[in-house]
């Protein structure tokens, strides 16, 4: 290798390796995990299910995810109703205009 | 308060579950009221709260959807959601979203992504804001003229609508009859500019119902809902995949949604369409004061303004629903009276 080629390699090595840290001198974000693991160490019940299930199978936790979310979206809306009848407001039409 | 903290089982962070409610509570009232997701309120807030940037808009996105759920189950009721045009804009709304991505990729290789993109979000947000204050003004002229019931001082649509291109399709709902592809097109703008922002889109969405499309204001708050609970429902799905999702998180927001859904969702039966139209054009201007402060570097008075607009507007909101259900009370109890 001749000198000016090493050189060359030296200059890339520093400026490969001083380059992130410029990235975050300017205020760039530091990476998040790329692989997330969930630590199930002292959880019972609901909270030990869905962790143990993002740790072991990601498609049916989203799937079960989005389930659970639908259930309670639902749940939760007609249950609302049900208090808001008792209040004793009507729902079905509106007075009000533009 | 220690007895409120909580460790999220999936993510590790330790948080405050009545935070968590609250947060619920007050993008409840605001999604049902103004037609919005809220993304751009509850994703800066669970930033703040600890959770990792990919995890508060994972959770986020779930979230909306089992909120904008009991909000459009609401809207339906009222007959304010026109689930047609719904699917319609929704389908031409994903390829736009598909693009404005690309374009985001392409300007992150050139490095120009961040400040071109809050720019462009302030110049929307900012024209946004000034089209409501200005249909605003020029209603109440109108109505100074005497021009009686109007259903919007800005007449585009009436303009847009002459544009017969076929196939026409029938809007029964919204009381349109338009070209297919106004919707189309509209939904695929909105979609592209959404996708370019890295929003929802339901702060886009509500003004192209009501100034492109024609829609009156309660349908074009319903029919946003019934669009952002679809979309909302795939984004839980693909970063509950991507391992990006804190149910337990979701489940308490919602917990405070629920009650807040109902809320900003009844208010709109008191509120008129023209105080909502109002009310959303100080949010986009707050929304765009705090993005200005976050480019400009300081972010931490942009928390601020968000915080304080979200918690104001929520207050006000929950008082006019609670001022007009008293009010309807009252009449009923009187009706009974004299009979």
């Amino acid at each position: 290798m001749t000198r000016k080629r090493k050189l060359q390699a030296l200059a890339w090595g520093l400026a490969m390796t001083l380059a992130p840290l410029g990235i975050m001198a300017e205020g760039g974000e530091k990476q998040g995990k790329l692989v997330h693991v969930a630590d199930t160490r002292g959880l019972t019940g609901f909270n030990l299910y869905f962790a143990d299930l993002y740790n072991t199978n990601r498609l049916l936790f989203a799937i079960e995810a989005v389930l659970i979310t639908v259930i309670m979206g639902v749940t939760l809306g007609i249950l609302m109703d049900k208090l808001v009848s008792v209040i004793g407001l009507d729902l079905s039409k509106r007075s009000v205009k533009e | 308060m220690d007895f409120f903290t909580i460790t999220l089982p999936i993510s590790g962070v330790e948080i405050n579950a009545l935070l968590l409610v609250l947060l619920g509570v007050a993008v409840g009232v605001l999604g049902g009221f103004f037609g919005m997701g809220g993304a751009w309120m509850v994703t800066p807030a669970l930033n703040i709260f600890g959770f990792p940037m990919p995890f508060a808009v994972g959770t986020d996105l779930c979230h909306m959807a089992g909120k904008s759920i009991i909000s459009t189950r609401r809207h339906a009721k009222f007959g304010n959601v026109d689930m047609k045009l719904g699917f319609i804009m929704l389908a031409f709304d994903v390829v736009g979203i598909e693009i404005g991505a690309r374009v985001v990729m392409f300007l992150e290789k050139l490095g120009l992504a961040g400040p071109v993109i809050r720019w462009v979000y302030v110049v929307f947000l900012a024209l946004i804001g000034m089209l409501v204050f200005y249909d605003f003004y020029k209603k109440q002229q109108l109505d100074k003229a005497g021009a009686g019931e109007v259903q919007s001082a800005i007449t585009w649509h009436e303009t847009l609508h002459k544009i017969k291109i076929p196939p026409m399709v029938k809007l029964p709902v919204a009381g349109v009859e338009c070209s297919l592809w106004l919707p189309a097109s509209v939904g695929f703008m909105v979609g592209l500019l959404a996708g370019f922002l890295g929003i929802g889109g339901g702060l886009l969405m509500m003004p192209a119902l009501v100034y492109l499309i024609g829609c009156p204001t309660f349908v074009a708050v319903g029919t946003d809902l019934f669009t952002i609970m679809l979309a909302g429902l795939y984004g839980a799905f693909t970063y509950g995949v991507k391992g990006r999702i804190e149910l337990l998180a979701v489940l308490i927001m919602l917990a405070g949604a629920a009650p807040g859904a109902q809320i900003g969702t009844i208010a709109t039966k008191y509120i008129r369409g023209y105080g909502i139209r109002l009310m959303f054009g100080v949010t986009v201007i707050c929304a765009m004061a705090s993005v200005i402060l976050k480019q400009i570097g300081w972010g931490g008075a942009a928390s601020w303004v968000i915080m304080t607009a979200v918690s104001i507007m929520t207050l006000v909101v929950i008082v006019g629903m609670f001022k007009g259900a008293a009010q309807e009370l009252r009449a009923k109890r009187l009706s009974h009276e004299g009979h």
